[in-house]
């Protein structure tokens, strides 16, 4: 293998804190979806390095599997983002928080 | 150093980057888009690196050529070029949680030495369209034809949510 | 101890003694308390009646069988095993031999009387509608606990009865509980003989604990008595909060059964409930205070002869408790001018008799007193009952006299009464008392038994003077009525009448079961005292042969008759020659006057120094601090109040409707439980 594992899993450990701290903290809507996708993208890099470091194909078959919901999911994803939009008029997720004490 | 291992931490070091850009943006939610697309380009260059072939071509066709680009289509749509936003009602959870993952972030490396097993060669052919193909359709064709139900789903529900109501 | 020389015989007859009372009982509680519909008069008096008419009847038979000389000794009727622990099984059964025998026809043919005199009595009751089943309904559940207790294998048997019996009496002292005095003398009564029980429950722990130690475990008085002379002189050291001292088993145990005693049948310190449980009905007088229940304690000590016999500093207690509280009682009561409370202290006294005569070692001297007391205290609280209802509920003597040309029958009936309990002979109390007396005489072991004895002469003289000071003052002398009421006094109807006939009869004659052999000497009858023989196979000490020659008992008997005597002639002299002088010498003595009066001031004494602290504590501390602060307020509505609070200032943030933190916390949690899991 080219480069340790270590350093394979390490880059998808910090991408990962990249897309978690993005979700958390950002406002838009819409960046807030692009995070997850960053977190996916971080998921899968380490599943394909474990797939070259132990030659398992199930790793990418799995990735695959990602890369495909994770398309699912931003198409119904952006769909909502659209209706909420047309309802509020902003994608500010602080105005969506209907559901408080 | 191989030239390849270089190039393996030049592009994870884009890839970094890039992603960090995304977050980091607030004034202009393409530029956010559009660094995401490096980032997904570059972690497709390191999938390549890492004899995962098919899935870096699915990696760009996919992620970078369609889900972006949606992501795009509805930024487009909405006029969204300004992050313009009310003053948020306290800071102190946002820093809160940038410390917190900040923090899980070094644990989480510093356990990481040592602690993954062995590495084992690759078989020639690993990663290519014919090694994956075969599992895919044989040991994995139930997950496989799910995933094409759970698409038709999807678009569906894409299509229902979007649709502009005629009220 | 049992003269199991012809065995032990198996039977399914005993069960029914008390079941059938307990049937009745339970029919009524159907109807009365279920259907709220009471029975009709006619039905009660067929089924309560009727169902301790049986219980006699099988008594009888029972007895009748107990004699036959081949026969066994000892019958058992044995229902199921009750508890059965490894080593340890207590049986749901019953036990006939001499004792029980005796206590069960005394139970159920005076409560069989009593039953015919209730109908009577009780008819009157228009208080409540209910009342009339109601209070059939508690004396068939009473005649049953006592017939439990009386006919119990073993001590846990006989517990559930002594145990009832408070209930009972508890319920009928308080039967006209719509007047509140009643329904505090009610609990007065259960409340301090329970305090007796307690006793009685750790003397069952001790002999239990010290039974099972020897390694045989069991509550069943037969082989209790096997065991007990394994464990008789074993030394027990009291634990460091109760002084640390060092008893033998069988007095400490003795002792504790005893304070149960003390309870139930009415001895010092735990004697106040009995005159005030005068307050309820005049047949349940009668029949729990002065023939059954009180009467409990006694029989509990002859029971566990065995025991008493291996513990000398036991029975001294038990005799001088018992010499001390006949002498006590008698005083007061020669000052009391409420029939009932008169008849009251002198149960209390007579029972100090039984229990001298017990603790002195005659056991069977003990048991005849209690049968003959049973008559006679039976007789004369009916009789009262009679007067009472002649007056139309009036009970202070100060306001009869004279009725004696009013209502003569009942005269003659409680007349009968007062010389038996005088002991004056032929009647049945000059045969019994002298019996206890012989005891408390020739009782060696004792210290200072010839105290005792003359404690009890002395007693003596007082019970026949303040006997008869009530029958003059009731039935003699000048009306104190006024002429219109007196017209009104009439004899009671019918069945309150002939129980007191029948009463009447085994009060004079029922002495003879219990001849002394002197007497029996001199009529030419072997063997006369025929009760002392009957129970002498059960009894510790047997026949308990008092080692007098029948010159001196004949002596000793002449001299308690003497003081009877006086006693009659002072009150003679007192109440009917010279009606004045009673009135002086109270002016004369009046702070000793007073004292008696006030019955030694012991009621306001306890109330001050037992009642009004514990009530204080009871208020304050387990109420007020404890139940309704502690448990209450911080324990329960506390707990709510925090999680409410809690949930109010603390928990509801976390419902932010912000779905980024929400997202946050689900990472969080995330990544906690993988650490955990990879620790």
């Amino acid at each position: 293998m080219l480069v340790p594992l270590e350093h394979v899993i390490a880059l998808s450990a910090v991408i990962f804190g990249i897309g978690v701290v993005g979700a958390v903290t950002r406002r838009n809507l819409i960046v807030i979806l692009m995070s997850i996708e960053l977190m996916l993208n971080a998921v899968n890099l380490a599943l394909v390095g474990f797939s070259r470091a132990w030659a398992n194909p199930v790793g990418q078959v799995f990735v695959l599997m990602v890369i495909t919901v994770a398309a699912a999911e931003v198409a119904v994803g952006l769909g909502i983002v659209l209706s909420l939009f047309r309802n509020r008029d902003s994608v500010d997720i602080e105005e969506v928080s209907l559901l408080k004490w | 150093m191989s030239t390849a291992a270089l190039l393996f931490y030049l592009f994870a070091a884009m890839t970094i980057v890039a992603s960090l850009g995304m977050v980091l943006n607030t004034r202009n939610t393409v530029a956010s888009a559009l660094s995401l697309v490096v980032a997904m380009i570059s972690l497709g260059a390191i999938y390549v690196l890492l004899d995962a072939y098919l899935v870096a071509a699915i990696q760009i066709v996919v992620y970078a050529g369609a889900i972006v680009v949606l992501f795009l289509f509805v930024v487009m749509l909405l006029n969204l070029r300004m992050d313009v936003f009310p003053a948020a009602r306290s800071r102190l959870p946002k820093l809160l949680g940038i410390a917190a993952s900040g923090w899980g972030l070094w644990m989480f490396l510093r356990l990481l030495p040592g602690s993954l097993p062995a590495i084992s060669p690759a078989p020639e052919g690993f990663g290519g369209f014919r090694a994956l193909g075969t599992e895919l359709f044989t040991r994995y064709v139930v997950p496989f034809e799910a995933t094409s139900l759970l698409l038709l789903a999807a678009i569906v529900g894409a299509v229902i949510l979007a649709k502009r109501r005629i009220d | 101890m049992v003269d199991t020389a012809a065995g032990v015989a198996e039977t399914s007859l005993l069960r029914w003694i008390p079941f059938l009372p307990l049937a009745a009982a339970a029919v009524h509680g159907v109807f009365l308390g279920l259907m709220r519909r009471p029975l009709p008069r006619r039905g009660t008096i067929f089924l309560s009646c009727g169902a301790v008419f049986a219980s006699f009847l099988i008594s009888l038979f029972a007895f009748a069988e107990l004699l036959s000389p081949e026969g066994p000794r000892v019958r058992v009727d044995n229902l199921y095993t009750w508890i059965g622990a490894g080593k340890f099984s207590a049986e749901a059964s019953f036990l006939l031999d001499p004792i029980s025998a005796v206590m069960i026809l005394v139970v159920t043919f005076v409560g069989f009387l009593i039953h015919v005199y209730s109908i009577g009595y009780m008819d009157d009751d228009h208080r409540d509608d209910t009342g009339f089943p109601r209070f059939f309904c508690y004396l068939n559940l009473f005649t049953f606990s006592m017939l439990m207790l009386v006919l119990g294998d073993n001590l846990l048997v006989m517990f559930l009865g002594w145990e009832g019996v408070g209930l009972c009496s508890y319920l009928l002292i308080g039967f006209w509980y719509s007047e509140r005095w009643n329904a505090y003398c009610g609990m007065k009564a259960f409340v301090v003989t329970r305090i007796g029980d307690v006793g009685f429950l750790v003397g069952i722990f001790v002999l239990f604990w010290a039974l099972a130690d020897v390694g045989r475990p069991t509550v069943a008085f037969r082989e209790i008595a096997a065991a007990f002379p394994q464990i008789a002189d074993r030394v027990v050291t009291l634990p460091a909060w109760l002084g640390g001292a060092e008893w033998k088993l069988a007095t400490l145990v003795g002792l504790c059964f005893f304070a149960g005693a003390c309870g139930k049948s009415a001895q010092i310190p735990l004697y106040v409930w009995l005159p005030d449980a005068m307050a309820g009905p005049t047949p349940v007088s009668a029949l729990i205070h002065a023939a059954t229940m009180v009467t409990a304690g006694v029989y509990m000590v002859c029971r566990l002869s065995f025991l008493y016999a291996a513990a000398p500093g036991a029975s001294a207690v038990i005799a001088w408790t018992g010499a001390i509280t006949a002498l006590f009682a008698a005083t007061i009561a020669i000052t009391q001018t409420d029939i009932k409370k008169v008849l009251a202290y002198s149960t209390v006294s007579q029972l100090g008799y039984m229990f001298l005569a017990a603790g002195c070692g005659g056991y069977a001297a003990a048991l005849f007193h209690l049968a003959t007391h049973a008559f006679f205290k039976a007789l004369l609280f009916l009789g009262a009952g009679a007067v009472i209802l002649a007056m139309h509920h009036e009970q202070d003597t100060d306001k009869m006299g004279g009725l004696a040309r009013a209502i003569p029958r009942t005269r003659w009936a409680f007349l009968m009464g007062v010389i038996a309990i005088c002991g004056l002979p032929p009647f049945s109390g000059f045969f019994s008392k002298d019996d206890v007396l012989l005891a408390a005489f020739g009782a060696h072991s004792i210290p200072g038994n010839r105290w005792l004895y003359g404690i009890g002469v002395a007693t003596a003289l007082l019970t026949s003077l303040y006997m008869f000071r009530l029958y003059f003052r009731t039935f003699h002398g000048a009306t104190r009525i006024a002429p219109e009421n007196f017209r009104r006094v009439h004899e009671p109807a019918e069945t309150v009448r002939y129980p007191l006939y029948v009463l009447a009869v085994f009060a004079v004659l029922a002495g003879f079961a219990g001849l002394p052999q002197v007497y029996g000497d001199w009529l030419g009858i072997p063997d006369s005292n025929s009760l002392a023989h009957f129970l002498a196979p059960v009894l510790a000490g047997g026949l308990h042969e008092v080692g007098v020659s029948h010159g001196e008992e004949l002596r000793l008997a002449l001299l308690a008759l003497g003081a009877a005597a006086t006693g009659l002639f002072v009150a003679w002299w007192l109440y009917l020659r010279d009606p004045e002088l009673p009135g002086r010498f109270m002016q004369a003595f009046h702070g000793v006057w007073r004292l008696l009066h006030e019955k030694y001031f012991v009621d306001q004494i306890y109330d001050t120094l037992i009642v009004r602290p514990t009530v204080w504590v009871a208020d304050r501390v387990l109420f007020r601090s404890i139940d309704a602060g502690l448990i209450d307020g911080v324990a329960v509505n506390g707990t709510a109040r925090a999680v409410q609070g809690l949930a109010a200032r603390g928990f509801k943030y976390a419902h932010s409707g912000l779905t980024q933190s929400y997202l946050f916390l689900m990472i969080l949690g995330t990544v906690a439980i993988v650490g955990w899991l990879l620790r």
